[in-house]
């Protein structure tokens, strides 16, 4: 029993996930990473086949869930983490970015004749905004008083948009429009409330251009900044890396992200209100990180899914499944206290690769 | 290059750390700055490298004031820090440590090769172990690696906070030797803090000694060495 334990603690699916990548070469890569987005782009059928039906959702449908919480939790998760994992600020307030996401997009779609695709930059764009005004005073803070302004700035968002009455106050906004449709050579796609199909694929395209944006980051300059940031940052600014601006730059970037999240929030249930941006959702992304494992995308991705996943599946037990909701993760986060897929911790890295480098 | 520190202070809050210091560091030299705990020299050099803001004063890089300048762009200048307790980064792996000791240079490709090669000449240990994460380096390694990274950016001046601190004796020896060799054959002039006074006072051309936030005695480092009260207070009376 002990040694079962222990070697579950030192499973590692992200080494076996990383050789089999290695493995494999580039076209064999091409295959494999379109099999999978086929196969992520396929899930929406899954509640409807009897091999998969066990993945339903008893109460809510199974599309819908995929859409919010999942998708969303799994995009925010992902924007998040440029901040947490990428450059090791803690940010408490992250929903700040969603709900200006969502109500630029109520706004917007509201009151001009834009419609979704044309506020989801503007949306995006305010964000971003929001991240820089918040970021330039408050990121010379660290550690613990980082956590607090933020999560103070997440809170004021939120009761400025309980209190101001021309974007509807505690009623919020209702009747935001949907997106209009897509023609695509094989066919329309149309955006509404029979078509929860359609914003999931739109949300996996979202997630899936961000791990993109993740992903060339963190080989490059600003990935090396933020890297050094996180484990010293002191020691990074003496080797000439501009601190301060890289991490407005990681801050700003999950803005954005989650700026877009909330733009698809919006236009997919039409109608937001200051309660859908409460603290809660905040620790929940940022549960949903460390759960998964700070710093991996994989992990992160891995982690949204199932927090997102999880409560909506076992709905049926009414009341008790934020019991066994907490539950679960008190016992996973004891056997992996990393995240169930953690980051490299670089112990070693290639030797071929350092030696050529030399070379 | 020429470093001059002008009437410099420092506080910590209402707490006056530095109180107005004076210290000039001429091309070629290795001067160092001893004195007991809290005597200032880290903030010194903290100071010195930006990570620290003036309250009032000035220092003087090359005939510039730069106390205004912000951390980052005094590396470009050509101030470099191995800082105190070392400050290697534990996650990345040596190679990757010296490599990022290059990330403001312009044309850090042309160069790389050039100043590895360099820093391995200094360090052979770290060539042995260039894939391995700084933070499972042993004490010793990891000053290497700190003052390697310093070098990779082409430094003037070289800020070295208490290199032998946590060093066992022939590895402080080793250090030592290494940094007499840097400023002789590489031609770095050098700003040392250090509480092994005797091995400093015995590498450097000059010293100062620091007292809770004051200069109170500057000197040739041969001289402080035969200098009673120096011997008595620092040096203590039998070997290091």
């Amino acid at each position: 029993m002990m040694s079962k334990i222990s070697s579950l603690k030192n499973f590692n699916l992200r080494d076996k996930g990383a050789a089999f990548w290695a493995g494999l070469n580039l076209p064999q890569r091409a295959i494999f990473a379109v099999a999978m987005i086929f196969l992520a782009g396929a899930l929406p059928f899954a509640g409807d086949h009897s091999f998969t039906n066990f993945l339903n959702t008893p109460i809510s449908n199974f599309a819908d869930v995929l859409v919010y919480p999942v998708g969303m939790f799994v995009l925010m998760s992902l924007g998040l983490n440029i901040v947490v994992g990428k450059s090791g600020m803690l940010d408490l307030g992250y929903v700040a970015f969603f709900a200006i996401g969502a109500y630029s997009m109520a706004i917007f779609g509201k009151y001009t004749h834009l419609n979704t695709w044309e506020i989801l930059p503007i949306g995006i764009g305010f964000a971003m905004l929001a991240g820089v005004l918040l970021g330039i005073p408050t990121l010379r803070l660290r550690g613990d008083y980082l956590a607090i302004v933020t999560m103070g700035f997440g809170e004021i968002v939120r009761i400025t948009a309980l209190n101001t009455q021309k974007i509807g106050g505690p009623n919020g906004m209702a009747n935001v429009p949907n997106p209009p449709s897509i023609h695509t050579p094989v066919g329309q796609l149309d955006f509404n409330i029979m078509t929860p199909n359609s914003f999931y694929w739109f949300v996996l395209v979202l997630i899936l251009l961000t791990i993109w944006m993740i992903r060339r980051l963190s080989v490059r300059r600003p990935g090396r900044a933020w890297e050094a940031i996180r484990q010293d940052e002191d020691a990074a600014e003496l080797m000439g890396v501009p601190t301060l601006r890289y991490k407005i730059w990681s801050f700003v970037l999950g803005a954005g992200v989650g700026g877009a999240a909330g733009v698809v929030y919006a236009s997919k249930t039409l109608y937001v209100s200051p309660e859908a941006f409460t603290f809660n959702i905040s620790v929940l992304i940022l549960s949903c990180i460390v759960f998964g494992g700070i710093g991996n995308i994989w992990g992160v991705v891995l982690g949204g899914v199932f927090l997102a996943y999880l409560p909506e599946r076992i709905r049926f037990i009414s009341n008790a499944r934020q019991l066994v909701f907490g539950l679960t993760l008190i016992v996973i986060m004891n056997f992996r206290p990393d995240g169930i897929l953690p980051r490299k911790k670089r112990e070693k890295i290639l030797k071929s690769k350092s030696e050529a480098e030399v070379k | 290059m020429n470093l001059e520190i002008k009437d410099l202070r420092v506080f910590y809050g209402k707490i006056e750390a530095i109180k107005g210091i004076n210290i000039t560091v001429n091309q070629g030299e290795i001067v160092t700055l001893i004195g007991a705990n809290g005597a200032g020299k880290t903030t010194t050099l903290k100071t010195i490298s930006g990570l620290r803001p003036v309250t009032s004063g000035a220092i003087i890089f090359n005939g510039q004031d730069i106390s205004k300048v912000p951390a980052h762009e005094r590396v470009e200048l050509g101030i470099s820090q191995a800082p105190e307790g070392r400050g290697i980064f534990p996650g990345m792996s040596v190679l990757e440590n010296l490599e990022i000791g290059k990330y403001f240079r312009k044309d850090r490709k042309i160069e790389m090769a050039e100043d590895l090669e360099k820093v391995f000449t200094l360090f052979p240990r770290l060539k042995e172990r260039i894939t391995q994460a700084g933070g499972t380096l042993s004490g010793g390694e990891q000053q290497m690696l700190a003052i390697g990274r310093a070098l990779m950016a082409r430094p003037q001046v070289l800020l070295l906070d208490e290199p032998s601190m946590g060093l066992a004796p022939m590895m402080i020896q080793n250090i030592f030797n290494i940094i007499t060799t840097i400023n002789k054959e590489l031609g770095t002039t050098i700003l040392l803090v250090e509480q092994n006074a005797q091995q400093a006072l015995r590498r450097a051309d000059r010293a100062y000694i620091l007292e809770i936030g004051k200069v109170v005695k500057e000197a040739k480092a041969s001289d402080l060495l035969d200098d009673p009260a120096v011997r008595e207070a620092y040096l203590g009376t039998g070997a290091h």
